[in-house]
């Protein structure tokens, strides 16, 4: 049985406070297994996880696969690519495949919304969202609220701002409900073309302007902008981006004065932030990814309703 | 007896004909599949009535009696797509829905943009169990680029012009097809939704579809759309006919049109009465994706009040069958689209007339008179010498929608489960009972 109230991980969204609670206290002492010498623990042995990626992701595949190993879990992976044209094997197909080769759970990365979803209704494993489209990617969130936290010993009444493509981007969603979730006060800031609309029906305070945005906040989560926004007229050129957004030293002035900058990579150093920001000690971006591991173990072991075992 | 007198009578049903201005108690004669009168008890009558054999008699008491229903927009998939629908499986769709009319759109393979295909699907529908009215093509090839030839469209019968499923683009196409068709008194029907404004939209563009992270399509794309068409119509002084509308912007636009002048009509689909873009992101159910998409409950609001004050002049179904293959997929790879002949008066009753949004006869003048009076089609009253086309509605019995009961041959409806009240308990076409 789960340890937390879902048998599955499909979003931030609705989840309770006392889940994430569990996830991020858990990863502490994941996070110790990490640094130590021999970074295994025989928690998961036996359990077999698919990491199945229908998008190429290097970074987020791999923080898995090494969450999975150091759990001692068996770890398969499906790569598979998705054109936009429907080829070949069906979702459900693939689905059913997996399900009859006896797979505990599954990590899923795919390009349409929904697909962690539709898993859950045809098969019996756990189902943990890796980034569904442009909605959810709710462990990249939990890492970072876990970097946060570690850092500040608390998540309530910090100021957390989220700059770069609001509209497309499933970390800033998931990151939206999970610190709303824990008491945080989030501020968005983007381009208005790149602001999804109705978004203040999010709950979050709004900027256009970053200098205004960056007012008194603690903590800036920097998001990746994809150059080829300017095609779809979203953008009228990168250096009018970094002009207007990027994350410079100067605008770090208007920060409280133990700011935290994080990104969740991958970076374009210059374009939506300084590389002197990026590397000053003020940054926690490399932190987040050794964190990474240690909140998808805690994510996997709750979810799996394994005991906890010697050697933890 | 040397020949009988009637060759079916419909007994003690409720009539409601709202072209005839008629609602009460009556029989309905019918000979030779025509009408030969409607009429109360009386001596004679009942003299009539006794004669009869029993299987020439259709005992209505406690039920509704109503013109055969018309649905002026459904997509009968044939020719080319007969695995989703054909012809006939469509009509008997329809006459399971109390539809004895169906206007078939030309977005088939080959298009219905010129005679033989108009006539392919009059001599495979001759035999069907509804009537089925073939709109053809505004453009060669539903492209948007050159008129078809419809001039010989209308001339085999076809009763209007679309491109449905692509908005007529280009201004000056459309301007010229509301002035070509204005030749033989058709409509032009338009699917409202600039191409630029919802390109690679897959639903309403809303918080729904922020907090989706599924590319929305805006309603000013249906609006601005809408619009453009109105001051065509109006330069041109054709017959506009807007399809499937979904938001209030659009509403009001038809409003303002109308009491201009201006000669445009509307129609309004079940499910955007019904659903709303919330729904889309509790399963993501791919019979949710509709085009156009289903929207906020503030614009379902505005065509449901722009229905019942006859802006919206009628409910069509839209009715798109499509193979469970195709739309058992990620929501945003699904073909748009749901089937509705046979939901339809179990929805609108449910959820218009118990509402208290529309009365009985309210609602049957949206699916008889008005648009039988569009499209200039024969149907959609019971006066005397009409077609005996005729639908018999048990207006209370509870039912569940089933994915199992449908005549069509897909199963793609959004409202598989929903408990409705009210269903077709017959269904009568030229005299022939085809459903019940
Ligand atoms: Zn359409």
């Amino acid at each position: 049985m789960s340890r937390l109230s879902s048998r599955h991980l499909l979003g931030l969204e609705g989840v309770p406070k006392e889940d994430i609670s569990r996830i991020l206290e858990t990863a502490v002492s994941f996070r110790e297994v990490i640094d130590r010498t021999i970074k295994k623990v025989p928690t998961l042995r036996g359990v077999t996880v698919l990491n199945l990626f229908y998008e190429p992701s290097t970074r987020t595949r791999i923080s898995f696969e090494l969450a999975e190993k150091r759990l001692s879990a068996d770890t398969v992976n499906f790569s598979a690519s998705t054109s936009s044209v429907k080829k070949g094997e069906s979702l459900r197909d693939t689905v059913q495949n997996i399900e009859a080769m006896k797979i505990d759970m599954v990590v899923v990365r795919h390009r349409s919304t929904g697909v962690p979803y539709f898993l859950t209704q045809c098969m019996d494993a756990n189902i943990i969202n890796a980034g569904d489209g442009a909605h959810e990617h709710p462990t990249q969130a939990l890492l970072d609220m876990f970097t946060i936290w570690r850092k500040y010993g608390r998540l309530d009444k910090l100021r957390v701002v989220l700059v770069g493509d609001i509209k497309h981007s499933r970390v800033i969603r998931s990151n939206i409900w999970g610190l709303q979730t824990m008491g945080a006060s989030v501020a968005l800031c983007g381009p208005s073309t790149l602001l999804p609309v109705e978004v203040e029906k999010f709950g979050c305070d709004v900027y256009t302007n970053v200098d205004e945005a960056l007012d008194g906040a603690d903590v800036v989560n920097v998001m990746r902008v994809q150059l080829e926004r300017q095609q779809s007229g979203l953008l009228p050129s990168q250096r009018e981006y970094t002009n207007l957004f990027g994350i410079t030293k100067d605008r770090l002035k208007r920060l409280n004065k133990n700011y935290t900058i994080m990104h969740p990579g991958p970076m374009n150093r210059g374009v939506e932030i300084a590389s002197e920001v990026a590397d000053s000690d003020h940054s926690v971006i490399l932190d987040q990814v050794t964190n990474g591991q240690a909140v998808r173990m805690a994510v996997l072991y709750l979810l799996s309703g394994r005991q906890e075992e010697e050697g933890m | 007896m040397a020949s009988k007198k009637y060759d079916l009578v419909i007994k003690d049903g409720q009539v409601i004909d709202p072209a005839l201005g008629f609602g009460k108690e009556a029989h309905v004669f019918v000979k030779d599949g025509r009408i030969v009168k409607i009429q109360k008890d009386s001596a004679a009558i009942a003299r009539d009535l006794k004669s009869l054999d029993d299987d020439q008699l259709i005992d209505a008491a406690g039920k509704i009696v109503i013109p055969g229903l018309i649905d002026i927009h459904v997509h009968l998939r044939e020719p080319g797509g007969e695995a989703k629908e054909t012809i006939e499986t469509g009509c008997r769709a329809a006459a399971a829905g109390g539809f004895t009319s169906v206007c078939c759109m030309p977005n088939t393979t080959p298009r219905i943009d010129n005679q033989e295909t108009v006539k392919f699907v009059q001599d495979r529908a001759a035999g069907a169990d509804a009537r089925v009215y073939v709109v053809g093509a505004i453009t060669k090839n539903i492209e948007g680029k050159e008129l078809s030839e419809i001039g010989d469209l209308v001339k085999i019968g076809a009763v209007a012009i679309t491109d449905d499923g692509n908005y007529v683009q280009n201004p000056e196409i459309m301007r010229r097809s509301l002035e070509y068709a204005s030749m033989f008194d058709i409509p032009v029907m338009q699917h409202a939704e600039d191409q630029f404004l919802c390109a690679g939209g897959v639903m309403n563009e809303s918080f729904q579809s922020s907090r989706l992270g599924i590319k929305g399509a805006p309603a000013v794309a249906e609006e601005i759309a809408v619009a453009r068409d109105i001051a065509l119509c109006q330069v041109t002084g054709g017959r506009l006919h807007i399809q499937h509308v979904t938001t209030r912007g659009a509403v009001e636009a038809i409003r303002k049109a109308k009491l201009a002048g201006i000669n445009v009509t509307a129609e309004v689909t079940p499910h955007h009465l019904v659903l709303t873009d919330e729904e889309i992101g509790k399963e993501f159910n791919t019979n949710l994706r509709v085009n156009p998409p289903l929207r906020s409950a503030a614009d379902r609001d505005a065509v449901i009040e722009g229905l019942i004050d006859g802006t919206i002049d009628c409910i069509a179904s839209d009715h798109a069958p499509h193979a469970e293959q195709d739309k058992d997929c990620e929501f945003d790879m699904a073909p748009p689209g749901m089937i509705g002949l046979e939901t339809t008066v179990g929805l609108i009753k449910t959820y218009l007339i118990d509402k208290g949004y529309l009365s009985w006869a309210d609602a049957v003048r949206k699916m008889t008179a008005n648009p039988a009076r569009i499209l200039g089609l024969p149907g959609g009253s019971l006066a005397v010498d009409s077609p005996a086309d005729i639908t018999i509605i048990d207006p209370e019995k509870k039912w569940t929608v089933r994915a199992d009961r449908f005549q069509s041959r897909s199963k793609n409806s959004a409202f598989i489960g929903y408990k409705l009240s009210g269903c077709v308990f017959k269904t009568i076409m030229g005299g022939r009972i085809v459903f019940g």
